[in-house]
């Protein structure tokens, strides 16, 4: 297990590689200009200058490489800097995004808390509203509660959340008036009342996020529940005079839960990508708003680090996924 | 449709003695007098007994057809500004009502409409083609396996939705100063769709390429000197079209779905272009005051969606051969 995992570890790298590259030579070939925003009263020799502040004067590789370099050798260096004081990257250039002049990385910091909290919360909840779901509509396979659950999650795989999410404005805010509709991240929580406030504000983007998720997540129990209904062990659990309770829930549940967990494992990377779509809606400034702003304003190095952060979760849970799947169920070896 | 397909039926029970010996039971001579069905006509049947699926279908169809035959009935421009009648309710004159410029909304879902369900065909087209393309030729060449299966893995771990935005803003100007606004951009949505969606479908064909390649018909035909693109063309894909035909109707939601929501995002076609994912971004600006305007897009792409996915999943148990026959 400890080989595969080294030996994913290390595959991972020149993957993470290729779609750096990927990502770059997108942004590089793509025929835009940086400086078209610039007025055309500047002279051109002040606009070659700037265009060299910005770390666009030489050639291609050697800006790749410059990027790989500030990434991965000097923006760990910043973190550990942060976390324990000391002065590594002191005077390294870092990457610095063209919007406002200052390190992508730092901006990345302070947006990502809002995206965690909210899609994380949303996680949460859907796993443990999918679940239940999932065990309950296999039990009682083709039952009233299995169409409903079938025909929810039909739902909330076509409903696209940019419609949801409206919808839900429309009815809990502009209706209603229970919820505000824009998420104001400058809420601090100190106190009861901010506490519900913060409740109230969070309620309507986890819905959204978690109803999507639920309605994958399930069917897949349900799959899974399904295969092993049939086996002989849980004929043999029975037969051994085993309650009911038990037969499900502890020796089938269990087996079921091996491929659901790695799906949840999985689906984290989406969710963020997902979540991009929700924040732009509800107005919560995580990182999925912070890339479409840069979008908006042309910043490529922020782009270009946010994708990657991206492509780099997307990674990471497919390797934990697959060491999941191994330690979980002693039948697979990868070695 | 090669005889191929019927190689799950026809071949005979192991158990069964040599039909010159056996004595004809009634149950044989029955089927015997039975004319033969065509798979299709078994597909068909099985098809019809989900009603889900049935009504997918007839609703998917009914949506198609509002959308491209409706503005024959309904003949008002959806670009004409009538800005003394603008921000009206539902009326006979205009059924849902006008926007804040006086166009009729009507007209614009079904021109929005126009647009979104042919990005969606065309993006699931192009993806399908690559898809199958990548899937057999992977499956077939065991060379090229490695490889290709690589790169599909190396696409899945791309961030798609991030590239997609960023394609959409890198290549708008220049492609449509190439082709034109609106063309510049259809071509532009439907490449980027297509080229970051035909993942799933290329695994799932090389699956069954691998199965199918090692059965005794592909050896007989080979032995016949059949050449490797006619063994494909002519004995392989008939018999993978039914995971293809699947993930087609799958690629049209979610392919729909991604246009409405880069539109949505402000990064799809231009204002003056509708689509329903421009039309849901064009109302949330007046949700307060006239939150019908964004309840109708929303609800065209939700049952387009819904329908293709009712489609997809009778199609899935009627082209599954081990359902059918229950």
């Amino acid at each position: 297990m400890l080989n595969f995992t080294i030996r994913r570890l290390i595959l991972a790298v020149p993957t993470l590689l290729f779609i750096s590259l990927v990502i770059f030579l997108l942004l590089e070939l793509a025929p835009g200009d940086p400086m078209a925003q610039v007025p055309l009263t500047v002279p051109p020799e002040v606009k070659e200058k700037m265009r060299e502040a910005l770390g666009l004067g030489q050639p291609m590789h050697i800006r790749f490489w410059k990027w790989i370099v500030q990434f991965f050798w000097i923006e760990p260096q910043v973190l550990v800097d942060a976390m324990f004081g000391t002065t590594f990257s002191e005077g390294d250039l870092r990457v610095i995004s063209w919007q406002t002049r200052s390190p992508v990385m730092d901006i990345v910091v302070q947006r990502i808390p809002q995206t965690l909290w909210v899609v994380g919360t949303a996680y949460v909840v859907a796993i443990l509203i999918a679940l239940p779901i999932g065990i309950y509509s296999a039990y009682r396979q083709y039952s009233w509660f299995d169409q409903m659950g079938t025909f929810v999650s039909m739902i909330g795989f076509s409903v696209p959340p940019f419609f949801s999410g409206v919808l839900v404005i429309v009815i809990f805010s502009v209706q209603l008036g229970w919820f505000p509709s824009i998420y104001d991240t400058t809420l601090v929580v100190n106190s009861w009342d901010s506490f519900v406030l913060q409740l109230k504000q969070m309620i309507m983007p986890v819905m959204v996020l978690a109803l999507q998720i639920t309605a994958q997540l399930s069917r897949f129990m349900r799959a899974s529940m399904l295969d092993n209904l049939n086996q002989d062990y849980v004929r043999t659990a029975r037969a051994k005079g085993l309650s009911e309770y038990t037969v499900v829930m502890v020796h089938v549940l269990r087996n079921s839960m091996i491929p659901v967990v790695t799906v949840i494992a999985l689906g984290i990377p989406a969710i963020f990508g997902g979540a991009i779509i929700t924040e732009q809606v509800f107005k919560v400034n995580g990182i999925g708003q912070l890339l479409i702003g840069a979008i908006q304003a042309n910043d490529l190095p922020m782009v270009q680090t946010l994708t990657f952060i991206f492509a780099v979760l997307i990674v990471l849970f497919n390797l934990i996924a697959d060491v999941l799947y191994g330690i979980l169920d002693p039948r697979i070896r990868y070695d | 449709m090669t005889d191929h397909n019927h190689s799950d039926t026809l071949i005979p029970d192991e158990g069964l003695a040599p039909a010159s010996t056996a004595l004809p039971t009634a149950d044989v001579l029955e089927e015997l007098a039975t004319p033969p069905r065509s798979q299709w006509r078994d597909v068909w049947d099985q098809f019809k007994t989900h009603k889900g699926a049935m009504l997918g279908a007839v609703l998917f169809i009914f949506i198609v057809a509002a959308v491209y035959l409706g503005p024959y009935l309904w003949t008002i421009d959806p670009t004409q500004i009538d800005i003394r009648s603008r921000n009206q309710g539902p009326s006979f004159a205009h059924p849902f009502g006008t926007d804040q410029l006086g166009r009729d909304i009507m007209a614009r879902m079904m021109s929005g409409g126009q647009t979104s369900v042919s990005v969606g065909i065309t993006a699931m087209l192009l993806a399908l083609f690559l898809g199958s393309f990548i899937g057999v030729v992977a499956g077939f060449f065991r060379r090229l396996d490695g490889p290709l299966m690589r790169l599909t893995d190396l696409f899945l771990a791309l961030p798609l939705l991030p590239l997609l935005l960023v394609m959409m803003l890198l290549f708008r100007e220049p492609l449509s100063a190439a082709f034109g606004l609106e063309r510049g951009i259809f071509i532009l949505i439907v490449c980027a769709i297509g080229i970051t969606s035909w993942m799933p479908t290329a695994r799932i064909v090389r699956g069954d390429v691998l199965a199918i390649k090692e059965r005794e018909f592909v050896l007989a035909a080979r032995s016949i000197g059949t050449s490797n693109s006619q063994i494909i063309t002519r004995h392989i894909l008939p018999n993978v079209l039914s995971p293809i035909m699947v993930s087609a109707t799958l690629g049209i939601a979610t392919a729909i779905i991604t246009e409405s929501a880069l539109s949505f995002l402000g990064l799809g076609f231009p204002p003056d272009f509708p689509t329903w994912g421009r039309l849901l971004f064009d109302g949330v600006d007046y949700l307060q005051q006239y939150p019908e305007r964004v309840f109708w897009p929303g609800l065209a792409i939700s049952l387009t969606v819904l329908s293709v996915n009712y489609l997809g999943d009778g199609l899935r148990d009627a082209l599954d051969p081990r359902i059918r026959g229950r």
